[in-house]
């Protein structure tokens, strides 16, 4: 039996455990219709020309873990961005980790998903908020058919909410494959702002597929930070579908930072609904071996005086291969909208290769739209140069790529995950470079 | 401190040096003139340790250790610094965290410990000073935007931080307005003591006429084929080249 029909077959016995009287039953329903006429894709789908999923789908995932499974703090402590306080919403193996997770109901809604779906109390936001943005395409319909934990963060008007909150999904091996489709859902409301770091970290060599989706309503002048840090294991591989809808005067940034997986593929989608709003969209991917990451983003300018700024940095070793597929769409009504897309990559090996493809649909006649990508090898001249001020290849090297990444990871708003990064880029390469850029 | 015994090197099979000879002793100026295409730039890339250049024939010696087989850092780690023609524009480094990584990793190499960050203010301030650097300078992107001028007043900026045994000066004069020359001039010339050397790589004399050579060279061709004193600069800017290439393809 193939992934696609275990999962059908598996959605009877899901549903048979959920209550059918919940709105969200129907949507599951309709959800899991589409993923079976459409299935996974394939590299004919457009979409997916350069992503393969062959290797990845090939096992036979557990969708149902079968245990609870516990870790100790200190075990994953390094995951965590720990030197600061945060809320936290913890998942071990899809199940929630209340002994890891920090959550809170204090004058804003940090807790789960399981929660907001079953409790009256959340019933409005749900009708008003669940699945509304969320596309409907293959994965993104699987996610919302089994649609049942993640996490459920509501902060209400004019807070400015003072803890950064962390979403980490473990998975711990005890399935020989495990698949695991959380679902997300963030709204906040006018005037406030939330800061916000998504992980996933398998802790063993175990095959996992994780299908995440993320629903983020940005409402009137709310502004919201988004923090992807990607450096799981080669035996882990993530596709990631995050809808952001903004609001007028919404400032939303979303950063991604790729360093490890075996497949990754972020579907990060922008809508703007509003006049005025700012959108970010930054990635930095440093990856090697066989490792693939697949960039496929979309903003949508729908209504005038928006802008949009979208950079993504990219650095292949060995025969790791990258996709970046970025498209704008700028409605006739969007006038005077401002947007910009860069996507510069590095080749380190000549087995590397990144597919690039910019895709600018513009029907308004007064805007700003650039757009540029660049394809090179690490600068001689610049090696030679640092090399003969005694800098050594290896610390020269990773210098450049640090300087690669800098424009990036300047618009970072926590140090601590500056830090954080640029110590992870640091021990990718193996240097310790005497300061932090 | 430097000898040169009849090196040969070419790039993608193309003969440039062709049988170098040249010694340089400690506290020595050395000025190597000639015209285009005959093979300075080259010859300062050799010595630093430029990877594209393949050293057929002869050897480098520095203070007696044959250097071909060192790496451009550990040429630098050894006391080599070359001042470039081209300064490479590095975005996203700031000439602070440049020189920085440069001094602590030159001396890590010499088992030495990282120096004390007020040390190195200090010294970035001093030296800073003694190029007329502005403090806002440092802190920009490592010669991103940088006139020619200031390109290169960074170049012997980096030289008094790294304080080096033998400096190799390429072409440090072009581009330079008369007061950025004195400035850079003057810079090397209190950096000039008896224990280091200069080779001042030129086309003109008008930069060595504020750092004095004690030897002046003529490469043609790949070879050195004249030397002599200071005078021999004023010669060669009086008459050009022409009766040097009459000379040698006579």
């Amino acid at each position: 039996m193939d992934l696609k029909e275990k999962l059908i077959s598996s959605f009877m016995a899901f549903e048979n455990l959920m209550d059918v009287d919940l709105p969200v039953h129907d949507i599951r329903s309709q959800a899991i219709k589409v993923f079976e006429t459409n299935g996974f894709p394939t590299k004919r789908d457009e979409a997916w020309k350069y992503t393969s999923l062959n290797n990845v789908l090939k096992h036979d995932y557990s969708v149902f873990p079968k245990h609870e499974n516990a870790i100790e703090y200190n075990d994953v402590k390094k995951y965590f961005i720990h030197d600061i306080d945060t809320y936290k919403i913890v998942f071990i193996d899809g199940k929630y980790s209340s002994h890891l997770s920090q959550t809170t109901h204090d004058g804003i809604d940090v807790c789960l998903m399981s929660s907001a779906l079953n409790k009256p109390k959340y019933s409005v936001l749900i009708e008003n908020y669940f699945n509304k943005i969320a596309s409907k395409d293959s994965f993104t319909s699987l996610n919302t058919a089994f649609s049942c934990e993640g996490a459920y963060i509501h902060i209400p008007k004019n807070k400015l909410v003072a803890k950064p909150i962390q979403i980490v999904h473990f998975s711990t091996g005890s399935e020989a494959a495990l698949m695991l489709q959380p679902r997300n859902l963030i709204v906040v409301d006018e005037n406030s702002h939330v800061q916000i770091i998504e992980r996933h970290q398998s802790l063993t060599d175990n095959p996992v597929l994780t299908n995440s989706v993320t629903e983020i309503y940005a409402n009137k002048r709310s502004i919201v930070d988004y923090y992807k840090i990607q450096n799981d294991n080669e035996n882990a591989s993530l596709i990631d579908n995050t809808f952001i809808n903004q609001k007028q005067e919404s400032v939303a940034s979303v950063h991604t930072f790729s360093f490890g997986g075996k497949l990754t593929r972020n579907n990060l989608n922008f809508y703007q609904n509003g006049e005025r709003i700012d959108s970010t969209l930054k990635g930095v991917t440093i990856i090697g071996n066989k490792q693939h990451v697949d960039h496929n983003t979309l903003v949508h300018h729908i209504e005038p005086n928006c802008e949009s700024h979208q950079d993504y940095k990219g650095i292949f070793g060995d025969t790791a291969t990258g996709v970046f597929n970025g498209k704008v769409v700028v409605n006739k009504e969007a006038q005077k909208t401002n947007a910009f897309q860069a996507n510069n990559n590095i080749l380190l090996s000549d087995k590397a290769s990144i597919n690039t493809k910019p895709q600018l649909e513009i029907f308004a006649d007064d805007v700003k739209c650039s757009h540029g990508c660049t394809i090179g090898q690490l600068d001689e001249s610049a090696m030679f140069y640092m090399r003969s001020r005694g800098i050594p290849e290896k610390e020269a090297k990773a210098l450049l790529m640090y300087a690669f990444s800098n424009n990036v990871l300047n618009s970072v708003k926590i140090p601590e995950i500056k830090q954080r990064i640029t110590k992870i880029i640091a021990t990718k390469l193996g240097v310790n470079i005497g300061f932090d850029l | 401190m430097l000898k040169i015994n009849n090196l040969h090197a070419s790039v993608e099979d193309k003969s440039i040096l062709r049988g170098i000879n040249l010694e340089v002793r400690a506290g020595e100026v050395h000025a190597i003139m000639g015209p285009n295409g005959s093979g300075k730039s080259t010859l300062a890339s050799v010595i630093a340790g430029k990877e594209e250049y393949d050293v057929s024939e002869g050897e480098i010696l520095l203070n007696d250790e044959n250097i071909d087989e060192l790496a451009a850092e550990e040429r630098a780690h050894r006391g080599i610094f070359l001042s470039f023609q081209y300064p490479i524009e590095i975005p996203g480094v700031s000439v602070t965290n440049f020189m920085k990584t440069a001094i602590n990793e030159t001396r890590k190499a010499k088992g030495l410990p990282d120096m004390p960050a007020n040390e190195m203010l200090k010294m970035i301030r001093e030296k800073s000073e003694l190029l007329e650097i502005d403090r806002k300078f440092l802190s920009r992107s490592l010669n991103e935007g940088f006139s020619g001028g200031e390109k290169k007043r960074n170049e012997i900026f980096q030289m008094a931080m790294l304080e080096p045994k033998l400096a190799i000066l390429d072409e440090t004069d072009s581009g330079l307005d008369i007061d950025a020359l004195r400035i850079v001039a003057n810079g090397v010339n209190k950096l000039k003591n008896k224990d280091n050397a200069v080779i001042v790589i030129t086309h003109y004399q008008r930069l060595l006429d504020y750092i004095v050579p004690d030897f002046v060279h003529v490469l043609y061709d790949g070879r050195i084929v004249k030397s002599g004193g200071k005078e021999l600069a004023h010669e060669l800017e009086e008459k050009g080249y022409d009766w040097i290439k009459e000379e040698v393809n006579a």
